[in-house]
């Protein structure tokens, strides 16, 4: 027996809202960074699922969505770059990284 | 099989990124964020994509998490103190999070479409590094290119970003 569409999508949003439950969470700024890759990844594997599933009238995956896939890494890789960097003048400036000791602009 | 496989490698995922976010130690959090991305990229093998499975490893278990590590390095994080848990987040973060996973639930069950068995591909021997380099290279070449530029400008920018002064 074959795992289905839906098996791909619960497990997706598994992962999705355990990342979301990481960014609502932990207070350690660098840890709900990762949160946010968490969810990232899980869009990824639903678009990954959804091509598979998708055959195209030739009979082959339907490879748009894994390019789109291919971008979104891309992407995610520049902006755990600038994000980090990010991170990296924060704690130079404020000497923390627990977001609640980063309340300048808290109203 | 393919379905012992497939829960084998999801049932990893999901306890390493439960891991990933529960862990005291920013350490071991990023070290279970790594083995999150390598079953990510086996559940992606079971879904025939072994071109995205290939760069899941490379990118993600590689060049972000050897960054990720470095950071927590220079920063020299330690093992997070335990503060006074706040209730309210607990319960406004829980109460999100579950109602976000029983409305997924719930529309994933109703919806019958979803719930077929995967479609054999025709031809079992074509390469899919090859078919997705056609249409990246055909059907995508303009965003290509400035997938590109922004890899340069997000270069460039953390270059100025960490110099030591910022002007």
């Amino acid at each position: 027996m074959a795992p289905t569409l839906a098996h791909y999508l619960i497990v997706s949003g598994l992962l999705f809202s355990i990342g979301l439950a990481g960014v609502l969470l932990r207070r350690n700024i660098l840890i709900i960074f990762m949160g946010l890759e968490l969810m990232l990844n899980a869009a990824n594997l639903s678009l990954v699922a959804f091509s598979r599933f998708n055959l195209l009238a030739d009979g082959l995956p339907n490879y748009n969505g894994q390019v789109f896939v291919f971008f979104i890494i891309t992407v995610a890789a520049a902006e755990v770059a600038v994000g980090l960097a990010i991170i990296v003048a924060l704690f130079r400036s404020k000497q923390t990284t627990h977001v609640e000791d980063l309340a300048t602009l808290k109203f | 099989m393919q379905l012992t496989l497939f829960w084998i490698f999801s049932a990893l995922m999901l306890l390493f990124a439960l891991g990933a976010v529960l862990l005291r130690n920013p350490v071991s959090c990023a070290m279970s964020l790594v083995m999150t991305f390598v079953a990510l990229a086996a559940v992606f093998v079971t879904l025939d994509a072994f071109f995205i499975a290939v760069v899941q490893v490379l990118v993600y278990a590689g060049a972000v998490m050897v960054l990720f590590l470095f950071i927590i390095m220079l920063l020299d994080l330690r093992e997070e103190k335990s503060r006074r848990v706040r209730l309210s987040a607990w319960v406004g973060g829980g109460l999100v999070v579950g109602g976000f996973v029983a409305a997924l639930s719930q529309v994933v069950s109703s919806l019958p479409a979803l719930n077929v068995p995967k479609p054999a591909i025709s031809d079992p021997a074509v390469s899919d590094v090859a078919a997705i380099g056609f249409a990246l290279f055909k059907n995508f070449n303009l965003p290509f290119q400035i997938v590109g530029i922004l890899l340069l400008v997000a270069t460039v920018g953390v270059v100025l970003l960490s110099r030591k002064e910022l002007k």
